[in-house]
C-alpha cells in the first residue's frame, strides 16, 4: 500500500517534470506583456502576430517542407540499405553496420562542418538542396538501425515460399516482405521525421542564403530576446502533435481490437 | 492507400520545384543577415515595395555564427550586421567591400561620434546601425550602497544575488577593468590576474547568464547584473525598481554596423538597403523597436524627451569617455578562450 503510493507520486513526479516547462510556455503564449516575469492580462495579440510575421512563417515552412521531404527519402534509401545489408555475409554486415553506428556516434558539429566543407568542395550553393541533403544523410541510420531488428524477426523461408507459390521477386518483396517489415519502417519514418524538425547544428552549417528553419530562427533571438510569437507556435505545434498522437493511438487500438 | 501515398509524393516534388522555380524571376533578391529579432519587420516590407527588390531576411546569434558562414564562402549574403570587433577582424581578412557613399547620402545624418572609430578608421567599410554600453543593473530595493564601480560585484553582502553574463569577453572584461587593466589587454600577466578575480568572485555568483537576465532581473530574482544598455532599458520600463549604471573604472562601448561582404553580387542594392535603413523615419522606427540607442542624429532627437535625457541609452559624455571599444584580439582571443574555460571548470 504505502509502496504504491509511493510509486504514484514518483510518476506525477515524472510527469511534473516533464509537463511543466510546457505548461508554463503555453500559458505565457497568452500574456500581454512581453516578459517572462510580468502577467499583464490575457491576449492573443501573439498568435495574431505569429500569422502575420514572414521570417517565423518562412522557418516553419522550411522546417516542416525539409522534414516531410527528407524523411520519405532516407526512409526508402534506409529501408533497401538494411535490406541489403541484411543479405550481406556474415564480415560485410559487421563492417557495414559499424560504418553505420559512425554517423549517430559522431558529434553533430563535426558531421554539420564536414558536410559544409564537402558541399563548399563540390561547388553546390548552400540553400535549400544542401539543407535536404544534410537532413537525409542524418536521417538514414536512423532507419537503417530500425528496420534492421525486423528484418532479424523475420521468417528466412517466407520469401522463398511466396516465390515457390509462383509470385515474381517484386511481387513477393512488395506483398510479402515490406508488410512484415512494415512497423520498423514507420517507426523509422517518424524517427527521421522528428530528428529532422528539430536538428539545429546540422541545419546551421548547411544552410544558406534564403533558407532557414525554426531552430535556426528560434536560436538566433538568444541573445536579444526570444520573441513570445515563438510560444504560440509551440504551443500551436504541441497541439497538432498531441492530436496526432490521439488518432494514431485510436487506430492502432481499433485494428489490436479486430 | 499507395495511390495515395504516390501522389503525396508528387505534390511535395511539386512544392520543391516551385521553391526552385521562384529565383527565376528577375527582380532582384537581397541577402540580409542579421541579429535576432534585431530590426521592425514592417521596415523590410516597405523597403521591398518602394524599390522593387525581393529581401530575403535572415538571422544569426553570434558574431561568430555569422563569421563562420561568410568566411566558409559557400553563402551570398549582400547585408551583414557585424559587431565593432567583428569588422576590424573581417577587414583584416578581406571579407568586406569597400562601401561607396555616394550611395548612401543619408550617411550625413549619422552623429559625427560615430565616425571615424578605431574599428574602421577611414569610414570606408560600415555604417553604424546600433549602439550601447555594458554596465550593472541593480534593484534599488535590494541595494543600499552606492552602485557606481564594478568592485561592488565583488562585495560579499550580495553572495547569491549577482548576475553574470555568459559571454567571455563582456565578462573577462568586467575583471580586467575593475583591476585598472584595458579591456583590449594582451598581457597574459593581466590576464592571470582577471581570471583570479573572477574565481575569487564565483561563489557570490547567482548565475552566469545570457537573455533570460532580463526577465530574472523583472522578476526580483538577484539584486546585481551586468547588462547591455538596450536590455537595461527594456529592463527599467517593465520594472521601475531598476536602475543602470556605468561604473567609474570605464566599461565597454560597443556597436552593431551595416557592411557589405566581398562575396555580394548586388552590391548597388545593397548599399540601397543601408542608405533606407538611415532615412530619419526607418531609424526612428528600428530604435524604438529594438530598444537600443541609435547612432542617427535626426532619429535621437525625435525620440521621447524621457528617453533622450535617460543617461542608460544616451549616456553623458563623461561616462562615454571612459568606455573603450572592443579591438579584434587576433591570435590573442585563445588566451582569453583558456581563461574562461578555466573559470567555467572551476
Amino acid at each position: 500500500m504505502v509502496k504504491d503510493i509511493f510509486n504514484r507520486i514518483y510518476l506525477f513526479l515524472i510527469f511534473v517534470f516533464l509537463y511543466a516547462p510546457i505548461a508554463v510556455l503555453i500559458i505565457f503564449s497568452f500574456n500581454n506583456s512581453k516578459s517572462r516575469a510580468n502577467w499583464n492580462g490575457f491576449t492573443l495579440k501573439w498568435y495574431l502576430q505569429l500569422f502575420k510575421d514572414p521570417d517565423i512563417k518562412k522557418a516553419l515552412y522550411y522546417t516542416v517542407i525539409i522534414a516531410i521531404i527528407s524523411s520519405i527519402i532516407s526512409t526508402i534509401i534506409g529501408t533497401a540499405a538494411a535490406i541489403g545489408i541484411h543479405n550481406m555475409s556474415k564480415w560485410k554486415k559487421t563492417l557495414v553496420m559499424n560504418i553505420t553506428y559512425l554517423p549517430i556516434l559522431n558529434p553533430d558539429i563535426v558531421t554539420g562542418i564536414s558536410l559544409m566543407i564537402l558541399f563548399i568542395f563540390f561547388k553546390v550553393r548552400l540553400g535549400f538542396v544542401s539543407m535536404l541533403l544534410a537532413h537525409i544523410t542524418f536521417n538514414i541510420p536512423y532507419v537503417i538501425l530500425s528496420v534492421m531488428p525486423k528484418l532479424k524477426q523475420l521468417n528466412k523461408h517466407l520469401y522463398e515460399a511466396a516465390l515457390d507459390l509462383g509470385a515474381t521477386p517484386a511481387y513477393a518483396f512488395f506483398k510479402v516482405i515490406i508488410p512484415e517489415i512494415m512497423p520498423g519502417i514507420i517507426t523509422g519514418a517518424l524517427l527521421a521525421f522528428t530528428l529532422s524538425l528539430d536538428d539545429f547544428v546540422i541545419s546551421f552549417f548547411t544552410a544558406g542564403s534564403g533558407v532557414t528553419n525554426l531552430s535556426i530562427t528560434i536560436y538566433s533571438m538568444a541573445r536579444r530576446g526570444v520573441n513570445p510569437t515563438i510560444n504560440a507556435l509551440s504551443t500551436l505545434m504541441f497541439l497538432c502533435v498531441l492530436i496526432l498522437l490521439f488518432i494514431v493511438n485510436k487506430r492502432t487500438s481499433k485494428d489490436a481490437n479486430e | 492507400m499507395k495511390k495515395w501515398n504516390l501522389a503525396a509524393f508528387l505534390l511535395i516534388l511539386l512544392t520543391v520545384l516551385g521553391i526552385s522555380g521562384c529565383g527565376q524571376q528577375n527582380k532582384v533578391v537581397l541577402n540580409v543577415y542579421n541579429w535576432g529579432d534585431y530590426i521592425d519587420e514592417s521596415v523590410i516590407e516597405d523597403f521591398e515595395k518602394q524599390y522593387n527588390i525581393k529581401v530575403n531576411y535572415e538571422t544569426f546569434a553570434t558574431n561568430e555564427d555569422m563569421y563562420v558562414k561568410i568566411k566558409s564562402g559557400g553563402t551570398d549574403y549582400d547585408v551583414i550586421f557585424p559587431s565593432e570587433y567583428m569588422i576590424e577582424k573581417m577587414i583584416n581578412e578581406n571579407l568586406l567591400q569597400k562601401l561607396d557613399f555616394s550611395n548612401i547620402p543619408n550617411y550625413a545624418l549619422i552623429d559625427d561620434q560615430f565616425k571615424n572609430l578605431d574599428y574602421d578608421p577611414n569610414n570606408e567599410y560600415s555604417v553604424p546601425y546600433m549602439w550601447g554600453t555594458v554596465g550593472i543593473l541593480y534593484n534599488k530595493t535590494m541595494v543600499d550602497d552606492p552602485v557606481d564601480s564594478w568592485d561592488i560585484l565583488w562585495n560579499e553582502k550580495y553572495a547569491g544575488q549577482i548576475f553574470m553574463l555568459d559571454s567571455q569577453r563582456e565578462s573577462i572584461g568586467v575583471a580586467l577593468q575593475k583591476l585598472g587593466y584595458s579591456l583590449n589587454t594582451r598581457d597574459v600577466n593581466e590576464l592571470q590576474q582577471a581570471k583570479q578575480a573572477l574565481i575569487e568572485q564565483k561563489p557570490l555568483v547567482l548565475a552566469y547568464v545570457g537573455d533570460e537576465v532580463k526577465d530574472k532581473m523583472i522578476g526580483g530574482e538577484a539584486a546585481l547584473a551586468v547588462v547591455w544598455s538596450g536590455d537595461a532599458i527594456y529592463c527599467k520600463r517593465e520594472n521601475p525598481d531598476l536602475e543602470y549604471v556605468i561604473p567609474k573604472e570605464g566599461s565597454n562601448y560597443w556597436f552593431d554596423a551595416m557592411a557589405i561582404p566581398v562575396t555580394s553580387k548586388h552590391k548597388k542594392e545593397a548599399e540601397m538597403f543601408i542608405n533606407y535603413l538611415c532615412e530619419t523615419e526607418v531609424a526612428l522606427k528600428n530604435t524604438d523597436y529594438i530598444g537600443y540607442s541609435t547612432p542617427h542624429a535626426k532619429a535621437k532627437e525625435m525620440l521621447s524627451e524621457e528617453l533622450k535625457n535617460d543617461r542608460a541609452a544616451y549616456p553623458l559624455p563623461e561616462d562615454i569617455a571612459r568606455c573603450e571599444v572592443y579591438k579584434d584580439l587576433g591570435d590573442f582571443v585563445t588566451e582569453f578562450d583558456k581563461v574562461w574555460t578555466e573559470i567555467m571548470a572551476q
